[in-house]
């Protein structure tokens, strides 16, 4: 009989120790995407900017990796990732981006004033191919391979402690 | 000055505190007839009345919006309304600390001014833990939360004017919780005390039950009222969402609703005595568990309130001490107190032990549901926990839970045949196989909401079923209140059943004349038009809402916006008929002039709150019965006394004459 | 003081203007599908949905422009035919279990289904033994 007596405190200790680990923790709100690893869905946009060029899914499977950047013109942090994605594109990374929910003519007055790293941007009004690759917010970085394959996933606004990661993931993808 | 006045009677409470604690300890050692136990008792009401007093400063600051204290500084504005000044005062960690322990202080000096039925070893032992569980947190106030930190410079404006916390339901709404939770420490205290010197008597169920019942109701309110803010402040018609900040409300309330009734099998039948002491612990660690989850952060839920991984460690402490402490005083303890007195399965006791497992199963997976995504976090794997997990799940306790409460009250204490109110379970079983028949025919229905309306309406008729061939006017307010409150938890189901089963919704965009159908109403869009408040800019659809062919009502959604903080928030507009709700809010404009609207039509949606508020008026029909009944009981006692020295008097004049 | 923090939450919950899109909402973000029993089954579906921006809020209950958009996904696939879990497969192959406020049973969530049945069982146990023996 008495050692049922012990199995509430056994279960609050179980408690004390989970929460105590978890207060020491950093909190973090990531969702990771779960396509990592597996081919980039089919998708075609149009333009994002007038006279721009659209992007599809098959021009990422053509050998050379590149970096697929999700942001959008209202997004604050994109301003402050915009000087490391230069950097990435001097250092010579192919990217390609896409402009969540956005307008023309803000896009094309956010790369007037914070640059143009992107040798394409497409446009994605319903957040359809956001929702594809299981991106959860703006900005977001994904690494391609040549084949078309989803490498890698990096959440948030690009830091400068970043760029040598990004330039790492995509050597090893092939570049 | 104020602000030190008030600091320094902090102290001093907190000094007293600790005196409490000794003295309550060393005489619960030292037994009967302890010098130094002469001091508990005033200690524990002098520490009342400081905290009181230091209370009442923090007030003052806020009304007078002393700038210069860095609490009210940063919480408070000078061009706040006056009730929203005094209600900032509770609306931000430090204050609402302080509060807890003023009302738990407050609760200290009323146990030791008034109850004199425990032995008096047992009521060292409770003030004593009462006092060691206060200490805690002044020390918590003292050294990490202190409310009254003078600012350098004292700032010019004061920084908090958030819209949305000035609203008469928020502003009440935390005290409301917050008696509950301390309520709830009342009964812990009660435990303890009796688990240290091995005296869990009905008398000891007698003198925690006011306690327990006051905190139910509290908490049963406060449950209800924050349910009816989330339904009409967050514009999308839902009243529950199994939130973890919500869960850390509702927890505590389960194992308060079953530690009343274990207490009631106490204190009636002296039966069930571990179980009640342990509830007892329980339904304060919830109650503590759900305050660390609600302020540490660790939850997702609350990630965006300024929480400080300081205070979560600080609470953890607090929280591993006493219920850790506790948990291990029983678990050493609960084998020397025998079980009490037994008794049969179809018994009212036997009804009462069914439901109290049922609701300790219900609270173990609230629990569980709510701290799994905690769980995998460690793993790295993130899961959500929601509405299809708790529904069903809950269900599966809480529907045979239903049946026991809707015959239980009809059995007799120790044992009973069925057969004895077989006419009874006869009606109850038709009343809800009718319903379930009736519905499932007529209407396209889920399983649960058409469990919960058969249910509902069994139970409605069953939960009378006690008053039954008796004088009305001869039933003790206790019974009332129970009926009351069995009576509630249907009216809330109905509500619930009804709102998942019938709603209606309709999204439209419309432009301005236009109608659009929702249930039996019609609702034409008649304007839009701008409007703007002290902070904010709106636009306000002006709608008018006909039901069937009556009369059109006037309503009025908006869709603020406020520029400091910039944000956007919904104002839905409700119109109240007695058979429902309809629920109406205006979103963006949808191009061409159209504007979105959502419409709900939810019948019987308000039954929800009617019920929360039937079943706390049941609480305090049941509280106020026994409290009359203890002092008539006393008052009898007393005169019991009296003749009885009397008696002895004569009898020793007649020994005398004798000689 | 629950709701009070919830209250605090919503500030959070509502973006700030300066960092939100002037797009207008997708299709069927606020648009029911003209077929009301395909309706009912997008909005089952979509209050057991979570919103990956708002933390703790299904797509139902959010203002979230991407919540609109999830919204108008999960409707035009119910519309096109493809049944509610084949949506919620479609999205949790993308975003895992956290997506999803129904747990589906998977080598990280059996214990949220094992510990009811072992309550049950435990349930059971405790009232056999209390009465099972008794007069």
């Amino acid at each position: 009989m008495s050692w049922r007596l012990w199995i509430p405190l056994m279960v609050f200790a179980g408690f004390i120790g989970l929460a105590a680990y978890q207060l020491t923790q950093p909190k973090d709100d990531i969702v990771e995407s779960r396509m990592v690893g597996q081919e980039l869905p089919y998708f075609e946009l149009p333009p994002a900017v007038e006279r721009g060029e659209s992007i599809s899914s098959a021009d990422f499977a053509d050998g050379t990796p590149r970096l697929l950047n999700i942001w959008a013109s209202w997004c604050l942090p994109c301003i402050a990732e915009a000087p490391h994605l230069e950097r990435l594109q001097r250092e010579g990374a192919e990217i390609v981006g896409i402009a969540i929910r956005d307008r023309p003519e803000d896009v094309a007055q956010f790369l007037a004033q914070h640059g143009n790293p992107y040798t394409a941007i497409g446009r994605d009004d319903l957040s359809q191919v956001q929702l594809e690759i299981g991106s959860s917010g703006v900005p977001e970085t994904f690494v391609i391979d040549g084949e078309g394959m989803i490498r890698y996933q990096h959440i948030g606004d690009i830091r400068p402690e970043d760029v040598p990661i990004l330039l790492e993931e995509l050597r090893k993808a092939g570049a | 000055m104020i602000a030190e006045l008030g600091l320094a009677a902090l102290w001093l409470a907190a000094a007293l505190a600790a005196l409490q604690t000794v003295a309550g300890f060393l005489s619960v050692r030292a037994g009967q007839g302890a010098e130094i136990a002469a001091l508990i008792r005033p200690a524990s009401m002098m520490q009342g009345l400081l905290v009181a007093f230091s209370f009442a400063m923090l007030l003052w600051l806020f009304a007078i919006t002393d700038l210069s204290v860095k609490l009210v500084a940063a919480n408070s504005h000078v061009d706040k309304p006056l009730i929203y000044k005094l209600s900032g005062t509770w609306g931000n960690h430090e204050g609402s600390m302080l509060l807890w322990v003023t009302v738990m202080a407050a609760a200290g000096a009323l146990i030791a001014a008034v109850e004199h039925r425990l032995p008096e070893r047992t009521m060292y032992a409770t003030l004593g833990a009462q006092g060691l569980v206060a200490l805690g947190f002044y020390g918590f106030l003292l050294l990490s939360s202190n409310p009254f930190e003078r600012l350098p410079v004292p700032a010019l404006q004061g920084m908090g004017l958030n819209p949305l916390l000035q609203d008469i339901g928020l502003a009440l709404h935390p005290p409301t919780l917050y008696f509950g939770y301390v309520g709830l420490s009342v009964a812990f205290s009660f435990a303890v005390g009796a688990l240290l010197t091995r005296s869990v008597t009905p008398d000891f169920a007698r003198a925690m039950r006011p306690w327990v019942l006051g905190a139910w109701v509290f908490l049963t309110l406060g449950i209800t009222a924050g349910s009816y803010w989330a339904y009409y402040e967050l514009g999308w018609g839902g009243w529950w969402f199994w939130d973890p900040v919500e869960n850390a409300s509702l927890m505590p309330w389960l194992a308060a609703t079953a530690l009343l009734h274990s207490a009631s099998v106490l204190a009636s039948r002296d039966a069930l005595r571990t179980w009640t002491i342990m509830l007892g612990v329980v339904a304060f660690s919830m109650s503590m568990i759900g305050t660390f989850l609600v302020r540490s952060g660790i939850l997702t839920s609350v990630h965006a309130f300024a929480v400080d991984p300081e205070r979560g460690t600080f609470i953890l402490v607090l929280l591993t001490l006493y219920i850790g402490g506790a948990l291990l005083l029983f678990a050493l303890r609960a084998n020397t107190i025998s079980e009490g007195k037994r008794f049969s399965v179809t018994s009212r006791e036997g009804a009462l032990v069914f439901n109290n497992v049922m609701l300790s199963a219900i609270l173990a997976i609230v629990l569980l549901g709510t701290l799994y995504p905690l769980l995998t976090e460690a793993f790295n794997v993130r899961v959500s926990v929601g509405p299809p997990y708790f529904n069903p799940v809950g269900a599966i306790f809480f529907m045979p839970m239903l049946l026991v409460m809707g015959v239980g009250p009809l059995l007799r204490w120790r044992e009973d045949r069925p057969d004895r109110i077989r006419s009874e379970l006869a009606l109850f079983a038709a009343l809800i196989i009718a319903a379930i028949v009736l519905l499932s025919l007529l209407v396209e229905i889920a399983l649960l909401p058409l469990l919960g309306l058969a249910m509902g309406l069994g139970l409605a008729v069953a939960s009378f079923m006690p008053l039954r061939s008796r004088q009305l006017g001869r039933i003790p307010a206790a019974t009332w209140g129970m009926v009351l409150a069995h009576f509630g938890i249907t009216v809330a189901l109905i509500g619930m059943a009804s709102e998942s089963a019938f709603s209606e919704e309709e999204l439209v965009a419309l432009s301005a004349g236009e109608s659009a159908t929702v249930g039996p109403w019609t609702v034409t869009l008649e304007a839009v038009e701008p409007v703007a408040g002290p902070n904010w800019t709106a636009i306000q659809g002006r709608l008018s809402a006909r039901y069937g062919d009556s009369e059109p009502v006037v309503l009025a959604p908006q869709a603020r916006s406020f520029w400091a903080p910039p944000q956007q928030t919904t104002e839905s507009a409700l119109s109240t008929r007695w058979n429902g709700q309809l629920y109406a809010v205006i979103g963006d404009p949808a191009g061409e002039g159209r504007f979105q609207l959502r419409l709900w039509w939810k019948p019987f949606v308000t039954l929800i709150w009617y019920g929360g508020v039937v079943i706390a008026l049941g609480g305090v029909l049941a509280l106020i019965g026994h409290v009359l009944n203890d002092l008539r009981r006393r008052h009898r006692e007393r005169r019991l006394d009296e003749q009885r020295s009397e008696e002895e008097a004569l009898g020793i004049l007649s020994g005398e004459e004798r000689l | 003081m629950t709701r009070l923090l919830a209250a605090m939450l919503l500030t959070a919950f509502a973006l700030p203007l300066a960092a939100q899109d002037t797009m207008p909402p997708a299709p069927y973000a606020y648009r029911q599908l003209d077929d009301p029993a395909a309706e009912a089954e997008a909005q089952d579906l979509m209050e057991t949905l979570r919103c990956l921006k708002c933390q703790s809020q299904s797509i139902a209950d959010s203002d979230a422009p991407m919540a609109g958009d999830m919204r108008h996904q999960v409707r035009i696939r119910i519309a096109s035919g493809e049944s509610p879990n084949e949506v919620r497969q479609w999205l949790t192959e993308r975003y895992g279990d956290y997506v999803s406020y129904e747990p589906q049973i998977s080598a990280t969530t059996w214990p949220l289904f094992a510990i009811p049945i072992l309550l049950v069982l435990v349930v059971g146990a405790i009232l056999y033994r209390r009465f099972g023996k008794l007069p």
